[in-house]
């Protein structure tokens, strides 16, 4: 029998229609896989293998009936602990939140739900999404499966490892700064961050607001269109969703599997490259660059000179919003209340402060701490307002550079994997790696990773990240499924392919 | 660009809620320092005429139609609570002693 797992999506939904396979079946060989290897590789932080199963059965009858609910009716997911679940537990790789039910669903989870797709738990990332490695997760670090020593990038590395490791064909991740795209680089997978407020944000427990986005964790590009056109679209319930209609994203991407790029502009950011990459990053970077020009684009190259500052202006933007945010984090309606040693009959500020500072990782009260600075009185105009205009600028360069392109490309991450526990404690060699990623979450534009291929001195996985004007998430996927086609040709197959095999693992 | 100290650094954590013992203040405090030392970099590099931006896609005046839709009910909303005493969260005091 051929393996479930090493299935993408679609072909799982062609082996459905076909009735090759039931969902039960699907679902179990992947519960099976979880079972086998996460262990060594950690990506989850629950498995819900009951309802799970439960859900399959119920798409299986959806099916036959001949009713499914959707293109992806029966395909499992594995969604980012960030997402509230109702029912399953959601701690956002917190102390704080451990044990927490939600009492809801995020509407991204209502729209799984309501399309069928079984959920098998939920996936580890760094606290509340700050960090680039998931070593900052209070439940232990995930493995990157290429190298179990390595980090699977951050904060969403529990889904990038799943869906690299096979233990799902799908899955949800958020994207602050590079959360979805700087791990699908390092992990050999593909990665979105749709244009902010195309997402719904409700029931992802807020980082940074003006920045979070939702967005598809897969190992095609075709697989991220199908479930992205799920997950998309205007939510009522998020204040911030806009009312413009997704594109249509899987069109785009089977037009992009042609591998015809003839007419497409292609900017490369000149200040996003060079100085802090890693040569080999570089060097598979300018191979796709010249595939695509082999395949009819013209590249030309932009220059966005506020980029140098995005990352400092995140680093006050991100903080201020995310001290506000976990100021809810209070002991008193959910959550862990910690009563402070030694203190009779203590005061609710008292229980408070004991709790946040048992409850919260030391990135998380660094945040906490830069963000309350940056916003106090004296230094507002100083750090918050400047960041602000700063964002202003970077989002001009943007419009500038789209005069000139239809997209706009560089390295997703600036570095393949490093070894676990290498920047833990090094928190500005952490946030280095979302240097490329950043600018797109500040302007709110769409971007995708792609596999690049193996980094010669390593030999292992870089990224290509594409990026498009807001409200175009069509070109990223386009120009995302024509790169990944040309690559695959020359390498006669995915680069996943090419990952070691992980012990435990059935032959 | 000021330098963080440890003294701000404890005066920031206590307006954060955050009791952070000394071993901790030792530790964060350097790295705190040296972050901002890092973001402080954009001091004027945006002029006075750049509006800010707050959001990428700014929407006003959202609303929805004034009708009843479902909630949570009090069981539900209670359920992640502490501790919970007649359908209500259960704090401890919120006065001192002297109050």
């Amino acid at each position: 029998m051929t393996d479930l797992t090493r299935k993408t999506a679609a072909e799982l939904v062609d082996a459905l229609t076909a009735g090759e396979t039931t969902s039960v079946e699907v679902t179990q060989a992947h519960l099976d896989r979880i079972a086998a290897v996460d262990e060594a590789v950690h990506a989850f932080l629950q498995v819900d293998a009951g309802g799970a199963l439960q859900q399959a059965a119920a798409a299986d009858e959806r099916r036959a009936a001949g009713a499914p609910a959707s293109a992806l009716d029966g395909v499992p997911i594995a969604v980012k602990d960030v997402l509230a679940t109702r029912g399953l537990p959601t701690t956002c790789g917190s102390r704080i939140l451990e044990g927490w039910v939600p009492p809801y669903d995020a509407t991204v989870v209502t729209r799984l739900r309501g399309a069928g797709l079984p959920i098998l738990g939920k996936t580890n990332m760094d606290e509340f999404a700050m960090g680039s490695s998931t070593e900052h997760s209070a439940y232990g670090p995930t493995h990157n499966p290429w190298d179990l020593d390595r980090i699977p990038g951050g904060s969403g590395g529990g889904s990038a490892a799943a869906v690299a490791a096979y233990e799902a064909p799908l899955a949800l991740g958020t994207d602050t700064g590079g959360s979805i795209r700087q791990p699908g680089a390092v992990t050999g997978t593909i990665g979105v961050k749709p244009t902010y407020g195309s997402v719904s944000r409700y029931g992802l427990v807020a980082l940074a607001n003006s920045l979070d986005q939702v967005g598809p964790v897969t190992r095609t590009v075709l697989d991220a269109a199908l479930l992205h056109e799920i997950i998309g679209g205007h939510d009522p319930m998020d204040s911030t969703s806009v009312q413009d209609r997704v594109p249509d994203l899987t069109d785009a991407a089977r037009l992009g599997a042609s591998g015809d790029l003839t007419g497409v502009r292609i900017g490369v950011v000149k200040e996003l490259g060079g100085e802090g990459y890693q040569e080999g990053v570089l060097t598979r970077f300018q191979e796709s660059l010249d595939l695509m020009v082999k395949a009819g684009a013209e590249v030309v190259e932009v220059s966005c000179p506020t980029f140098v500052h995005a990352l400092a202006t995140y680093y006050l933007i991100l903080p201020a919003e995310a001290s506000s945010n976990l100021a809810k984090f209070d002991a008193m309606r959910y959550g862990l209340r910690v009563l402070p040693e030694g203190v009779d009959n203590p005061s609710a500020e008292e229980v408070m402060r004991a709790t946040r500072d048992a409850g919260f990782g030391d990135e998380v009260k660094r945040r906490i701490i830069l963000g309350t600075y940056a916003l106090s009185s004296g230094y507002y105009d100083a750090y918050y307002g400047q960041a602000q205009k700063v964002r202003t600028l970077v989002i001009r360069d943007f419009d500038a550079a789209f005069a000139k392109a239809d997209v706009l490309v560089s390295p997703t991450a600036p570095t393949t994997a490093f070894k676990i526990g290498d920047k833990v404690d090094d928190p500005l060699a952490m946030y280095l790696n979302d240097l490329a990623t950043i600018p797109a979450n500040l302007s709110g534009v769409p971007g995708i990773s792609i596999p690049s291929g193996l980094a010669d001195e390593d030999g292992l996985p870089a990224g290509v990240q594409i990026l498009a004007p807001a409200l175009a998430d069509d070109r990223v996927y386009r120009v995302g499924a024509a790169l990944e086609t040309l690559l695959r040709d020359q390498w006669g197959g995915p680069l996943l392919a090419q990952a070691p095999e992980l012990q435990g693992a059935p032959a | 660009m000021p330098e963080i100290t440890r003294d701000e650094v404890a005066h920031l954590a206590m307006l954060a809620r955050i009791d952070l013992d000394d071993a901790e203040l030792d530790h964060l405090a350097p790295q705190l320092s040296v972050i901002l030392e890092s973001v402080a970099s954009i001091e004027g590099v945006a002029g006075d005429d750049v509006p800010p931006t707050s959001h990428p896609m700014p929407l006003t005046n959202v609303f929805r139609d004034d009708v009843v839709v479902p909630c949570l009910t009090a069981e539900e909303a209670l359920s992640g609570a502490p501790e919970v005493e007649q359908q209500r969260f259960a704090v401890p005091r919120i006065l001192g002693d002297e109050q």
